[in-house]
Formats: C-alpha cells, sequence, structure tokens
C-alpha cells in the first residue's frame, strides 16, 4: 500500500504557470501548495529561450526567459508552505483529485489535494503529425529540441538549415543558428502570412537577410543516413503543391516549427472535457475546468505568445484554486460555486478562432482573450451584437485581450440578445 | 520588410517596430536637408526606435558562454543594453572565448565593457556550483 499524502493546492508543473499560481494561491490564503515537477529545476520552458522579450508587459522592461522566471523562483523557494518536488513526474490525476507521481527517492507517491492546477505547458507538433515524404535521415529536429541542444547542452545541430513553418521558435532558432555560424538558408511557411510575431521576422530574419517563403512547404527529404537537402514547393489555395515550383535547396539540418499542442493526457484521464479549437480544457473565468475542483492556466490550457499572460492567468487560477480549497469541508462536500446557474457560453463567430474562457458567469467582468482566424484591417470585435472594441490591425499571432464590461452586460441582457445563454463572439470588418 | 529608396540624401524606409510584441509598421522619410519624418508608431519608444534605426542601430545581444562546475556546460548572457548593430558578430567571438566557474548569481558581470562599448555582459540566470561536474 502507497502512503498517501495530502495537500489543499496541487499544482502539476513549474512553468511559470505553475509558478505564479502558487505564489497566488498562497496570497489567497492556502496553507499547503505543492508544485509537482518532472525537470530537475523550476523554470519550464523558459530556462532555455535565452533571448530578450519576456516581460515587457507585467515589468515594463525586456527580461530574457530565465530572468522571467527569476522574478517567480526564489519567492516560491522562500516559502515554507510551497513544497517543491523536483524531477517528478505525475503519472496519473482522477476526477477526485488524487495524483499517483514518481520520484527519484521516494519511488511511487500517492496524492491527494483539495484542488489541482493544470500547468503542464505544451509540446511541439512532430514530423509524423505532418508527413513528409521522402527519406528518414537524421538532422531533422523540432525548433524547440534544437533550443534545448544550442543554449543548455551546447551542442549545434548542423551548419546549414532549413526551418518549416514560421513560428516564434523557429524565428529565434533561425537568428540564434546564425550567430552561432551557421547558414539558414530559409524559413519555408504554408500559409499566405508568417506564423510568428511581426518583431521576430523583423529582427530575427530581415536583421540577417534569411529568406522566407510564403504559400510554399518542404515536399521531399532528401539523404540517406543525414539530412542532404530539401525540396521546397509553393502551394496553391488548397495547400496541394504546385508541379513545376519545385526548389532543391541543400541543407543537413531541418527544423521543424509548425506548432505547439497543449499536453493534455492528465486531463483527459481526469475526465475534463477538451476545447477542440484550443486543445486545451473549456474553463470558466476563474479557469476551473467542467471537473469542479480542477483548474488549468498556462500553455495547457491554450497556447501563449507572452508569458506575461500566462503569469495573469495563472494568478487568476491559483487564486479560485485556494479559495476552492479553502471552502472545502472536512467530508469533501464544497459549498456554494458550480452551481451553474448563471454562466453562459461563448462561442467563437466569424473571424475568431478561439475565444477563452469558453464559460462566463452572468455579469461577471472579465478578460476576454481570443485569436483571429487571419490578419485584418479595421475590424469591430462584438459580442451577440454588442460592440466590445474596435481594432486597427489583428494577426493570428498576436492573442487579443479585451474585457468585457458591466455595461456589456447590461446591452446583452436588455435587448435579449443573449438567447439561450449562448453568447457569440465575431470579428467583423469595419464600413 | 524593409524597403528602401535612397536619392541623394533622401530617404524613404519601412520597417516593423520590435521594442514591444504590437509590431507597429513603420515609415520613415527623410528629406534633402537630413530632417526625419517618422509615421506608423503608437508609442514614442516607436518613434525613438526608428530614428535609431536609421542613425545609429542597436540590438541587445543573447547568447551563451561555458561554464565549469555546473549543472549544465553553458551560461546564459545578454548585454545590459544594445549594442551597435555591427559589433554583433565580433562580440560572438569575443565571448567565444569566455569560459566562467559556478557559482554565478544572475546579474553578475561576465565581460566588462565589450569591445569598448561601455557596455557590460551581464548572467542572465543563477548557476550553482556542482561538485564533481568538470
Ligand atoms: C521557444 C519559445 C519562445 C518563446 N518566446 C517568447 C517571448 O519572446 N516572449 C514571451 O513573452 N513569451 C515567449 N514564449 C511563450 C512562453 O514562454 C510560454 O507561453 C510559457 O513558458 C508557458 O508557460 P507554462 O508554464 O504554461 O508552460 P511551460 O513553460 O512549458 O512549463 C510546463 C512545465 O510543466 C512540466 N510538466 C509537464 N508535464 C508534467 C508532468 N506530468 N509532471 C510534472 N511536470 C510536468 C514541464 O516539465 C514544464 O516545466 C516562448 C515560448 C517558446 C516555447
Ligand atoms: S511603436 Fe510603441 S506600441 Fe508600436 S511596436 Fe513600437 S513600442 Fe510597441
Amino acid at each position: 500500500m502507497l502512503n498517501t499524502h495530502y495537500t489543499d493546492v496541487a499544482i502539476i508543473g513549474g512553468g511559470p504557470a505553475g509558478l505564479a499560481a502558487a505564489l497566488a494561491a498562497r496570497r489567497a490564503g492556502a496553507e499547503h501548495v505543492t508544485v509537482l515537477e518532472r525537470n530537475h529545476e523550476l523554470g519550464g520552458i523558459l530556462q532555455q529561450c535565452i533571448h530578450n522579450g519576456f516581460g515587457l508587459h507585467r515589468f515594463k522592461e525586456e527580461l530574457t526567459g530565465p530572468e522571467y522566471a527569476y522574478r517567480f523562483i526564489p519567492q516560491v523557494e522562500a516559502d515554507p508552505k510551497i513544497h517543491v518536488y523536483l524531477n517528478t513526474m505525475v503519472l496519473s490525476l482522477s476526477p477526485e483529485k488524487e495524483m499517483t507521481a514518481v520520484h527519484p527517492v521516494h519511488g511511487l507517491i500517492n496524492l491527494k489535494a483539495k484542488s489541482v492546477i493544470l500547468a503542464m505547458g505544451c509540446r511541439e507538433r512532430t514530423r509524423g503529425a505532418l508527413s513528409i515524404p521522402g527519406t528518414r535521415p537524421a538532422g531533422v529536429y523540432t525548433a524547440g529540441t534544437a533550443q534545448r541542444f544550442v543554449n543548455m547542452d551546447g551542442f549545434m545541430p548542423g551548419k546549414r538549415v532549413v526551418i518549416l513553418g514560421s513560428g516564434d521558435i523557429g524565428l529565434i532558432m533561425a537568428r540564434r543558428f546564425t550567430m552561432e555560424g551557421a547558414k539558414v538558408e530559409a524559413v519555408v511557411e504554408i500559409m499566405p502570412y508568417p506564423a510568428g510575431l511581426a518583431r521576430n521576422i523583423a529582427q530575427c530574419l530581415e536583421d540577417f537577410d534569411i529568406p522566407l517563403y510564403l504559400n510554399s512547404t518542404v515536399t521531399k527529404i532528401h539523404g540517406k543516413d543525414r539530412v542532404e537537402g530539401v525540396t521546397i514547393s509553393q502551394v496553391d489555395d488548397n495547400w496541394c503543391p504546385i508541379p513545376g515550383t519545385e526548389r532543391y535547396i541543400p541543407c543537413d539540418t531541418l527544423l521543424l516549427s509548425v506548432g505547439l499542442i497543449p499536453e493534455n493526457e492528465l486531463s483527459q484521464e481526469a475526465e475534463v472535457p477538451l476545447d477542440p479549437r484550443t486543445g486545451g480544457p473549456i474553463v470558466d473565468e476563474s479557469r476551473e475546468t467542467l471537473v469542479s475542483g480542477i483548474f488549468a492556466c498556462g500553455n495547457v490550457l491554450h497556447v501563449h505568445d507572452l508569458v506575461d499572460y500566462v503569469s495573469e492567468e495563472a494568478e487568476i487560477a491559483g487564486e479560485a484554486a485556494a479559495r476552492y480549497a479553502l471552502k472545502q469541508t472536512a467530508d469533501g462536500v464544497v459549498n456554494g460555486k458550480n452551481g451553474m446557474g448563471g454562466q453562459f457560453t461563448i462561442k467563437p463567430g466569424d473571424g475568431i478562432r478561439y475565444v477563452l474562457p469558453q464559460r462566463v458567469t452572468q455579469g461577471a467582468e472579465v478578460d476576454l482573450y481570443m485569436r483571429v482566424t487571419q490578419p485584418m484591417d479595421a475590424i469591430t470585435l462584438s459580442l451577440s451584437g454588442v460592440t466590445l472594441a474596435r481594432k486597427r490591425q489583428v494577426r493570428p499571432s498576436e492573442m487579443l485581450k479585451i474585457k468585457l464590461k458591466a455595461q456589456h452586460w447590461d446591452s446583452l441582457l436588455e435587448d435579449g440578445k443573449a438567447q439561450g445563454r449562448e453568447l457569440c463572439l465575431a470579428a467583423e470588418p469595419r464600413l | 520588410m524593409a524597403i528602401d529608396t535612397q536619392v541623394g540624401e533622401e530617404l524613404k524606409r519601412k520597417m516593423t517596430c520590435i521594442v514591444c510584441p504590437t509590431g507597429c509598421q513603420l515609415e520613415v522619410q527623410r528629406d534633402g536637408d537630413g530632417k526625419l519624418s517618422i509615421t506608423g508608431f503608437q508609442c514614442r519608444r516607436g518613434e525613438a526606435y526608428a530614428e535609431n534605426e536609421i542613425l545609429n542601430p542597436r540590438r541587445v545581444l543573447t547568447t551563451t558562454v561555458k561554464i565549469r562546475n555546473a549543472s549544465l556546460p553553458l551560461l546564459p548572457v545578454r548585454t545590459t543594453e544594445a549594442i551597435p548593430k555591427e559589433l554583433l558578430a565580433e562580440a560572438m567571438q569575443v565571448l567565444a572565448q569566455v569560459e566562467v566557474t559556478a557559482p554565478v548569481k544572475t546579474g553578475d558581470v561576465i565581460l566588462a565593457n565589450i569591445l569598448d562599448t561601455g557596455i557590460d555582459v551581464i548572467a542572465s540566470r543563477d548557476m550553482k556550483r556542482v561538485e564533481g561536474v568538470a
């Protein structure tokens, strides 16, 4: 029989989301907080992001990834009521908030929590998910793996590089490889616009004259033992390669920067329903999932481009999880909340890829996070016909944050626009 | 895309502001007398960025140096401020020769006054000393 340990708030993952959630849970009164991290240190993905560009919103300074992490790590370590378990991988999670984890010294541990915060981050899409024809030689890496090699392990994966996908990690790595003396031959993007932030196109590609091929993809990988080159082709509107547009680029390394997927195996095991659009759990404004007492924040919930918003979201989840734990009585019954009485569903409409939270309590003043489906100029964002904001320029690479205010609720409720407790968020061109 | 059209002292350039994630599209024009007119920014920092980009482009350098007696072979470092863009490659060469020994604290000066810029290179994380690691 395994010994079971008890805690008020258990946090799975010690990246920026887990760190901010732990501190917020303590501020909100949680007496016993446990952070479980599979890595040998706290900080998550930030430890390998050695470039600057973190924290402008939150700290009004441009920090590197590790520096941003160090704004939180010492506070977490100094708090005797936050128990950090490193090298500890959570293996299972039940809807009753029981976890098993494996620890290098204690072996298997059982942990039961009053509330749980999912903060597992995301992982990179791999080539298997893409199926490029050709051989399977060495020299194909995801951009994040290459980032870890170059920035933490001191190992250069190659000298001539082609990058498939124009996500931010790939762009950052294009610059990093160039600075380390490798030649980045091209960045190839299937969409008609780049996936990463405009500032990264400017400072990572244009600064070094690295060509970006839009409406293009890698159609073949050449080489037997090691990558020797790739064929790239232009694609039509249906993403089908256009015959006759093939171009051969010699290279020894192909990096994939084709997107991130929230890491939700544990969530699914705990029967947490996911939103197919975000790949993460469906949550309300407190970041509680549809399983009572299980909360989520950071990249496990939806892929963020700015860590500042990760911290902000984690603080919401941390505070709510602490409140949930404090309200719980000895027999595990929660008083109040989750009557679902006043909840509305928000659905993405025209021009919106996703909106979060997907559920909101009637009258709640909340920040809505959203992404658009394609780049657009001069749009109005409206919720079931009520204008929330106007924007000059929007791009799918930049998450938008818009406040749903009391006056918006007044209009929604007065005019009976909120039919059937379902609201629809849309981005419409301004005429 | 940075597009330049230069006629004598006159210049017209489009650029993306990299100061914050908003990434405003800026346009700079320099007339015959060398006067700059800048449009497209949403805040003062963007205006200053565009002016610098024409007169004296600078970038913060982030990279790594070798470290001994730590849990990892590399220590991430950065310049405390942006250095002239044309010095980036040379600065990389200088830093490739640098090797430090753990322990190191965030903000420790790793190399003072790099290439006589008056700007220091500092550690961007803590690195504890680990015994038994070369
Ligand atoms: C390459 C890259 C570049 C970026 N550049 C920028 C930038 O310039 N500016 C910016 O603001 N943002 C940037 N971001 C975004 C930002 O870094 C992320 O949004 C943020 O790190 C997400 O935080 P997180 O805590 O949700 O996830 P993570 O940082 O991924 O942390 C998740 C943690 O959970 C742990 N974990 C997962 N599963 C388990 C388990 N079963 N048991 C125990 N532990 C587990 C993992 O080991 C990890 O430490 C970048 C992201 C990447 C990947
Ligand atoms: S002009 Fe201001 S708001 Fe626009 S990108 Fe530059 S710093 Fe950001």
